[in-house]
């Protein structure tokens, strides 16, 4: 049990040097820094011309529609990737496993496809 | 991993495989028809349910598979028969609301199917990776179907705070799982109870809790019960009926398997957690009911505190006890689907009415209703020799026997408590005077609340033959 757990120090220390290094490179700039706020210094950031409206504005719920879908796709090559990688030890137990797992999705795809998810209008 | 190249025998899970290829096939076929197949939907989800409960009846595939993972034995039998029949009963209980109420949408029995796979699966599970999947797969499909009346603000809410504290609960219980797997190395029940044998850390004592932590809230156990009485107020009242019955049953299987398969060795621990849970969760369903005027929220700490009392046959952590829980389990789904019926059914000029001072003079309008109604209330407080005083019997039997005094005799005090208030549902169907009749009962729900009222009544015949099932089935997680 314990050879499992040493197993995981390396990961501990990343964490540890990825906690000092994110927050010495975030609290730094406020020690050392020279600093000499202006208005425009302050405002919002427009490429050239002056902001003009607040960026957290209503926004329309298909972009979420759309955001979700692609994830789900996203995710399926994500998960394609090491399959192919290993197919060869997997066996046809591997082999199987996706290709029902690639059924259902396309059932789910066929299913939103009909229900006019994909469609803007 | 020659041995992964096998494929594994699916012969014990001939069940969940026609559940799961039912569900896409129907799900294809209603996008293709339109939302005017739902009524066939229905019709053929509920055939599906039944299919699966003869099935599971008559077929004899115990077994283990997928490498230990997924296991089929009595236990599960008994407790997915009991939970397909909570399923299938609240699909069709779902049909004269949706057409009144104009949600049919054929997503919801085919939903349903989905849940009650995940419930099938949760029952079966031998392994943390296959209760965490079953879980999620339940989850995620109670967490749409509460929100299936999208139109309405309040079933929404329902399925948004439902969503919310789910997934908080969901993060608990698998934090729990990877300190479990943190601190034995191990993953499957067999292999967790054998690394456990040499003795236990602190650290596993922590995962355990958080896995119990995150069961609890499932089952809608105190302190994790937050959530129950606003998710089945906003919730339609067909899918509130369905919440508190299958998914209920489907959890208190998978925690009783998880503490008794995985954890025995540590029982002296949860036997800690179980007790506090149950005391907690009885006297807050006493309690707390008493304030309540609408319906669904007071059956909403009717549920808690029926879970608790449930829980102290677990906390006795014997066959007798998980016996008794079994018992518990059957008279409670038979109880909780006959005053759904009854609440279906109050509606007055096509609207759903929710206050309990509807029902004043329900025996001089539908005096067979309310007798039935009064029958399940009455059992519901545990009064003999009807259906629930057997319940309470058969757990508060195994606690003593195990010397947990305190735990039968608070158990026994919320239950006088609890009495209060469904005793009053009953003072005021019978000796309040009417302001109003119902709309008549639709068939299928009489056929439900009349199944119901003669089990309840009548529990002493099926006693026997319900008694030794639960019996043998307890016995083969020992």
């Amino acid at each position: 049990m314990d050879a499992l757990l040493q197993s995981y120090l390396a990961i501990i220390v990343f964490l540890a040097i990825a906690l000092v290094i994110g927050l010495g490179l975030l609290v730094a700039p406020f020690i050392v820094a020279y600093k000499a706020p202006d208005v425009e210094k302050l405002s919002a950031y427009e490429c050239g011309f002056n902001a003009f409206d607040d960026a957290r504005m209503k926004f329309d719920v298909r972009f979420y529609l759309v955001a979700i879908l692609f994830i789900i796709f996203d995710l399926e090559v994500a998960f394609l990737f090491p399959w192919a990688v290993a197919a060869k030890s997997l066996g046809w137990f591997g082999f199987w496993s996706m290709m029902i797992f690639l059924a259902v999705l396309t059932i789910g795809f066929v299913y939103e496809w009909k229900k006019g998810a994909l469609e803007w209008d | 991993m020659t041995e992964m190249a096998t494929l594994p025998s699916l012969a014990p899970l001939t069940v969940e495989l026609l559940l799961a290829v039912g569900a896409m096939v129907l799900l294809m076929f209603g996008v293709f028809t339109g939302e005017r197949s739902a009524p066939t939907i229905t019709g053929i989800a509920v055939a599906l349910l039944a299919v699966a409960v003869l099935m599971l009846a008559v077929m004899d595939n115990n077994g283990l598979t997928f490498d230990g993972a997924f296991i089929m034995d009595p236990f599960a039998r008994f407790m997915k028969i009991l939970t397909l029949i909570g399923s299938g009963v609240a699909i069709a209980m779902s049909v004269g609301y949706a057409r009144a109420e104009k949600f049919e949408r054929f997503e919801y029995p085919i939903l349903i199917v989905l849940a009650t796979l995940g419930m099938l699966m949760m029952i079966s599970a031998n392994d943390m990776i296959s209760l965490y999947l079953g879980l999620e797969l339940q989850s995620l499909a109670l967490y749409v179907v509460a929100a299936i009346h999208r139109d309405s603000v309040r079933s929404t809410e329902a399925g948004l705070k439902y969503f919310v504290l789910g997934a908080l609960a969901s993060g608990i219980l698998l934090y729990g799982i990877s300190l479990v797997y943190g601190f034995t190395g191990q993953t499957g029940y067999d292999a967790i109870v054998a690394a456990l044998a040499e003795g236990r850390s602190t650290g596993l004592v922590i995962g355990l809790v958080f896995v119990l932590a995150g069961l609890a809230f499932k089952i809608s156990a105190v302190p994790f019960h937050m959530w129950t009485p606003d998710v089945y107020e906003g919730a339609p009242t067909p899918v509130t009926a369905f919440f508190a019955a299958a998914p209920k049953l489907a959890a208190m299987a998978l925690i009783i398997r998880v503490v008794i398969g995985a954890f025995e060795p540590v029982t002296a621990d949860w036997q800690q957690v179980i007790a506090f849970v149950a005391i907690a969760s009885m006297v807050l369903g006493a309690f707390a009911a008493i304030g309540q005027t609408n319906i669904k929220r007071l059956m909403a700490y009717s549920s808690i505190g029926h879970m608790g009392f449930a829980l102290v046959g677990l906390a006795a952590g014997s066959k007798v006890g998980i016996q008794g829980v079994m018992v518990y389990l059957v008279i409670y789904l038979a109880m909780t689907l006959g005053a759904f019926a009854c609440i279906l059914a109050m509606r007055r000029h096509d609207q759903m009415v929710e206050d309990i001072d509807a029902l004043a003079g329900l025996s001089r309008t539908q005096p067979l209703v309310a007798f039935c109604l009064a029958a399940i209330l009455f059992s519901l407080a545990g009064i003999p020799p009807l259906a629930g005083f057997f319940a309470k019997y058969y757990v508060f039997l195994a606690a003593i026997e195990k010397g947990l005094y305190v735990l039968a005799v608070i158990g026994v005090i919320a239950s006088v408590v609890g009495a209060f208030y469904y005793l009053r549902i009953v003072k005021i169907m019978y000796f309040d005077e009417p302001d109003g009749e119902f709309d008549p009962m639709p068939m299928e729900l009489s056929a439900v609340l009349g199944i119901s009222g003669v089990f309840v009544i009548g529990f002493l015949v099926f006693a026997a033959p319900i008694i030794a099932a639960a019996g043998a089935a307890a016995a083969s997680l020992f």
